[in-house]
């Protein structure tokens, strides 16, 4: 009966350690979201309040004022929707050419796809490509913001693996019906794969969504710019002093991601893994 | 009943065409690549021989000159010490905490569902938005945190201004915003770890953790080496946003790292020919980082 005991308070101990982590992560959340409905003159109460003592809505209204949001967060969602859908478009047709087929010079185009793996092109980048930008007048402009970001190499191999655990029984059974490799590509490949698609969505929005420094260099009016880019606008506009109005800006920035991943954890967590474990 | 695509195309369909296709398949990534990835690096090695007029297309050759001229400018040792303690302290706290929680997620606990959710939550939030809500928690005078830190330990600072504490600002913010990242492949690696491995580690004497440690992470080193390698990358390049948000390189540039060296080098100050030597650096970085991962990682993905 010993060890049963002994059990059950190693059980205990990590239950509460569990509990105060969770409270400590969730926090700067739960206080974001608290703070954005508060008065400036609770906001500025000692010591903080941890719950909201009004609903003071008047400080998204004015986060919408002082900053263009609405503009920020409809660029952010175009260009998130479309590097998603770009990434796909190239990755499924370039996973699809790894996977099924044999040609020459696969070996060296898939080494030189390889080799950009961890180059993070819109940070290490920046100065070269925005120059690049600058000869293709690209500068503020959406171009800049969606082109150079429609292909990785993460999202052609995530393609390429799960292609090639679909059976090549398929694939022949396809040819003998007739179908053209770009039939079976549309008509069996990709309904199959629809929810490994799905997940690199969700990943490759999340990506595109949150980046900061591209857009910051290559935007330069405030109409062009992202809703990541907006926060710091508010934060500079407020210039720090009324937190109700740059938490409420903050709430706006970060809820469509923070939805969907709520909504679509258990994709977004078999995804990620996938895209990270190769084989 | 064939229609549209189920013709067999003139182009699409024949065994001539099995050979052309990969290749016509292979286009829109490789054009990506080649002009936004491969160009640029090609583009940065050039930059970074020549010696660039700040105003005007006056180029002037001078070799590695603008390499030479950075390894002797003390603002530039001082980033990649900056890079260095801020990259190294980041990942060994994230990825300790990382483990031990996935440890406590692991045992499946009641409510075990309700924290994932919340511990997972800060993934979807990006770098400028951890860096926005680390510098609210931490503002001296309605900071959540900063009243915490002066009531318990009695430190009452301007956190973001002020050495050592702008750093340990940084900090905060990087681990809450990478923790979901590791907590999530932890978890996935101790899934294929037997159960009976695992329950004798955590609950045999008084020295569980220590046990756990000695037997458990070893098992888990290939996700442990993955995870050093991204966190690496995300702490050196996306942890940009985090620094301008909340100290923007300061004080003086106590937080100043290579990728915000880079960026004010580059676009404040407009010295090109530095900047693309500062390009060239991180890329050359990144080539050890890939050639390390391929030569070590690759053999010890698949374990057991």
């Amino acid at each position: 009966m010993r060890k049963s005991r002994k059990k059950l308070i190693t059980m205990l101990v990590a239950e509460a350690i569990l509990i105060v982590f969770t409270i400590i992560v969730t926090l700067p959340l739960f206080l974001a979201i608290t703070i954005s409905l508060q008065k400036p003159e609770t906001v500025f109460s000692y010591p903080p309040k941890l719950f909201p003592r009004s609903f003071h809505w008047q400080n998204y209204v004015e986060a919408f004022r002082l900053v263009p949001l609405a503009r920020l967060m409809l660029n952010s969602l175009v260009i998130a929707s479309s590097i998603t859908l770009g990434k796909l478009f190239t990755g499924t047709l370039a996973g699809y050419a790894f996977a099924n087929f044999r040609f020459k010079g696969k070996e060296v185009s898939f080494a030189l796809l390889f080799a950009t793996l961890f180059l993070p092109a819109e940070t290490v980048m920046i100065l070269p490509l925005f120059l690049i930008m600058k000869k293709f007048n690209w500068i503020n402009t959406y171009w800049a913001l969606i082109i150079p970001f429609t292909a990785s190499a993460t999202n052609t191999f995530l393609m390429r693996q799960h292609f090639l655990t679909i059976p090549r029984e398929l694939e022949d059974a396809a040819k003998i019906d007739g179908a053209s490799p770009m039939t079976y590509f549309r008509k069996i490949l990709l309904p199959l794969s629809r929810s490994m698609l799905a997940g690199a969505s969700i990943i490759n929005f999340v990506y595109a969504w949150n980046m900061y420094l591209w857009p910051l260099i290559v935007t330069m009016e405030d109409r062009m710019k992202t809703v990541q880019i907006g926060v710091k606008m508010l934060i500079d506009a407020e210039s720090a002093n009324n937190w109700g109005v740059i938490m409420a800006g903050t709430v706006v920035a970060l809820a469509p991601t923070l939805i969907v991943f709520l909504l679509l954890q258990n994709l977004f967590v078999k995804s990620l893994v996938r895209s990270g474990m190769k084989g | 009943m064939k229609k549209g695509w189920d013709i067999p195309h003139p182009f699409f369909g024949g065994e001539e065409v099995r050979k052309i296709l990969p290749y016509i398949l292979l286009i829109p990534t490789f054009l990506v690549i080649i002009l936004f990835i491969y160009w640029p690096a090609v583009y940065s090695f050039k930059l970074s021989l020549y010696r660039i007029a700040p105003f005007g297309n006056r180029m002037i050759f001078v070799g590695f000159k603008n390499f030479a001229k950075l390894f002797h400018n003390p603002e530039y040792i001082n980033s990649i010490s900056v890079t260095v303690i801020y990259v190294v302290s980041s990942m060994l706290i994230t990825l300790f905490l990382s483990f031990f929680i996935a440890i406590l997620l692991n045992m499946k606990l009641p409510g075990n569902a309700v924290y994932r959710t919340l511990i997972f939550a800060p993934y979807a939030i990006s770098p400028a938005i951890a860096g926005t809500l680390w510098t609210f928690l931490l503002n001296p005078v309605v900071g959540h945190v900063n009243y915490f830190f002066s009531k318990f330990f009695g430190i009452q600072v301007e956190w973001l201004t002020t050495k050592p504490f702008a750093l340990y600002a940084l900090i905060f913010a990087t681990v809450w915003k990478t923790l979901p990242f590791n907590i999530i492949f932890y978890l996935a690696g101790l899934q294929n770890i037997p159960d009976e491995l695992l329950e004798s580690s955590m609950i045999d004497g008084a020295n569980a953790w220590t046990r756990t440690w000695k037997i458990i992470f070893p098992l888990l080193s290939p996700i442990t080496f993955y995870l050093v390698i991204m966190n690496i990358i995300s702490f050196m390049f996306a942890s940009f946003a985090i620094i301008d948000v909340m100290t923007k390189g300061g004080p003086g540039d106590y937080t100043t790292t290579m990728i915000y060296r880079l960026f004010l080098d580059a676009f404040a100050f407009q010295r090109t020919g530095s900047a693309a030597a500062q390009s060239v650096i991180m890329f050359i970085i990144m080539a050890i980082v890939t050639i390390v991962y391929f030569k070590f990682g690759e053999r010890r993905v698949h374990y057991q």
